[in-house]
């Protein structure tokens, strides 16, 4: 675990790796150095959270089941505030992980479950249907669906892109 | 050669009798009276000069490394948070409608929940703010400077050799029960300040407590004789709660059991009912947490009737950590800790008797009692269950959530156009 990468590439520092790390032991009730699924459902106020298991599955790359300390903080790094020093580095370098439009790629991903960059209207739904739980019927929730592509969809495809996602 | 012999097992009697004499007059005899000779109050003061000394040379060795590194050490969270309502964040001035926009608020909370939560962390020792000179409690042991090493070293050997065999001598001679939880605490350098002594639980009353491990019972036996309810567990506690049955009248339950739960209330009535059987001591956390704060109170006992004695404990955790993580620790492991920290300093608080109102149910009661408990310990107050430390959360609580976010996006009982943002 190389501390410097860190810093210089997530602008994490090495005291917010340190705690990061204790958080993650005591997460990992099997103690075999990675999280399962069971492990962040453990966590109540996640548990609760109606998009709980969307963000779970974002901690976990493509088709694995558990997720080293590595990815549990390069997930975690997204929602990192922005700091001031950080605005004036070089426009080269590789965009932090905190950025906006990082941020948002996230929360698309949230919804964009078999990561063909588009929202459809399926997916849309279904995200719907995982907030609002069982208070709203299906034609209400089909009606709502409908609307927000209308509203969002600028190319016809009657499915949201990331760009007009972005707006 | 023999008589070098005699005369140096006569100097070894010579020490253990002044050993045993001084071990009496200390410590037995001011127990059985209940007095106090201000020898621990002595030794707590000098233990606070050195710990306040340890800090400052933290600090001033940090600054020679960089002030950065401290400023993170310190502070008391990982994270910062924005405490905001689901109604500010989504709602703003779009109300009536959904915004694509709308999942970034639970994605927030849901990784601000991951990087640290408010339950499972009341599960494990508190984190301090300053070392207090205990290997377990510092998490970065940097090397700050030699003279706090030498402090640290000349600790361990006190602590290690010193202090932990008295304990244990003193430990393996308990008999009486109120004698023995007097000299339970002394001998865990327990310094316990009792306040508001007159509101002490009578007869026929049910005392509660916040719960941070079972030293509480010992602490609160030591200036009163109560009648226990609890878990019953395996192993060496065990053995202990089976002998203390002998002497008095006590109820003993098995969390998982439903039917036991009646079982216990009806045995509950039954006694507070007889007015000349000691007080109930209930714990109605229902485990152990780590005195930070309080959470759920369990409505069972305070459905009973009765007069209820709340009492707030509250450790100083500069001196050593009294939490007990039954799911980490084993018992022994436990009293091994406890027995080499430094002391064990706490305040008692007694507080007036309640009784619950006529139009009031009992959860209401039961939350009423424990606001009263947090404000008087310093604890914050939380709503969640210290179940959750071995069970998972109910789902109608996620579906609690779900209908919050319904009344928003929704109004008049449809989805309309709300206002265009």
């Amino acid at each position: 675990m190389n501390a410097e990468w860190h810093l210089k590439h997530k602008g994490v520092s090495h005291s917010q790796i340190t705690r990061l790390y204790s958080r993650f032991t005591s997460l990992d009730k099997g103690e075999n150095g990675t999280l399962s699924r069971e492990d962040f459902q453990r966590i109540p106020e996640l548990a609760i959270n109606p998009l709980g298991d969307r963000i779970i599955n974002a901690f976990f790359p493509e088709g694995e089941d558990q997720v080293n300390f590595r990815g549990f903080m390069r997930t975690l790094a997204h929602f990192r505030p922005i700091e001031d020093n950080e605005k004036s580095k070089d426009q080269n370098g590789p965009e932090p992980l905190n950025s906006r439009s990082n941020k948002l790629h996230f929360a698309f991903r949230l919804y964009d479950l078999d990561k063909d960059d588009k929202i459809s209207r399926d997916e849309l739904l279904q995200v719907l249907r995982m907030m609002v739980g069982v208070n709203i019927s299906d034609e209400q929730l089909g009606s709502i669906a409908d609307r927000t592509i209308q509203e969002a969809d600028q190319d016809g495809d009657s499915a949201i892109s990331f760009a007009e996602f972005v707006k | 050669m023999e008589e070098n012999r005699g005369g140096h097992g006569l100097a070894e009697g010579n020490i253990l009798s002044t050993w045993m004499i001084l071990f009496v007059v200390l410590v037995l005899l001011p127990s059985m009276f209940r007095v106090s000779l201000g020898i621990s109050h002595f030794y707590v003061k000098i233990i606070i000069k050195m710990l306040e000394w340890a800090t400052l040379q933290i600090e001033e060795g940090v600054k020679k490394q960089k002030a950065l590194a401290l400023e993170n050490l310190i502070s008391t969270g990982i994270i910062q948070r924005e405490e905001t309502s689901m109604e500010q964040e989504i709602a703003g001035q779009c109300r009536g409608r959904f915004n694509l926009a709308d999942v970034m608020y639970f994605s927030k909370k849901g990784c601000e929940a991951v990087a640290e939560d408010e339950v499972t962390q009341r599960f494990s020792s508190e984190e301090l703010v300053s070392w207090n000179l205990l290997s377990r409690t510092n998490a970065n042991l940097h090397h700050v400077s030699w003279q706090l090493t030498v402090v640290w070293v000349i600790g361990i050997l006190i602590r290690y050799c010193l202090l932990m065999p008295f304990r244990v001598k003193c430990w393996l001679s308990n008999q009486v029960q109120m004698i023995c939880a007097t000299l339970g605490v002394r001998c865990l350098s327990g310094l316990v300040h009792f306040h508001n002594r007159e509101n002490r639980p009578q007869e026929g009353g049910i005392c509660v407590a916040n719960h941070t491990s079972p030293l509480d019972v010992l602490i609160l036996a030591s200036d009163g004789c109560y009648s226990l309810v609890g878990q019953a567990h395996g192993g060496i506690l065990g053995l202990i709660q089976k002998s203390w049955m002998q002497t008095t009248q006590h109820v003993l339950f098995e969390r998982s059991e439903m039917k036991d739960r009646h079982l216990v209330r009806k045995k509950i009535s039954e006694h507070i009912a007889d007015k000349a059987k000691l007080p109930i001591l209930i714990f109605p956390e229902g485990t152990c947490i780590n005195n930070t704060s309080v959470m759920m109170f369990k409505k069972g006992s305070f459905e009973v009737g009765g007069t209820i004695h709340p009492v707030a404990i509250k450790y100083d955790p500069r001196f050593g950590d009294a939490f007990w993580n039954s799911t980490k620790y084993s018992m022994m492991t436990y009293i091994f800790n406890v027995m080499t920290s430094w002391a064990i300093v706490c305040n008692v608080w007694y507080l007036p008797p309640m009784v619950k109102e006529e139009e009031e149910d009992a959860v209401h009661f039961a939350n009423r009692v424990k606001a009263v408990i947090a404000v008087r310990g310093g604890m914050s107050v939380l709503p969640w269950d210290g179940g959750l430390k071995r069970n998972k959360v109910k789902e109608s609580f996620k579906e609690e959530q779900q209908k919050r976010y319904c009344q928003i996006i929704i109004e008049n009982g449809s989805v309309g156009n709300g206002n265009v943002c």
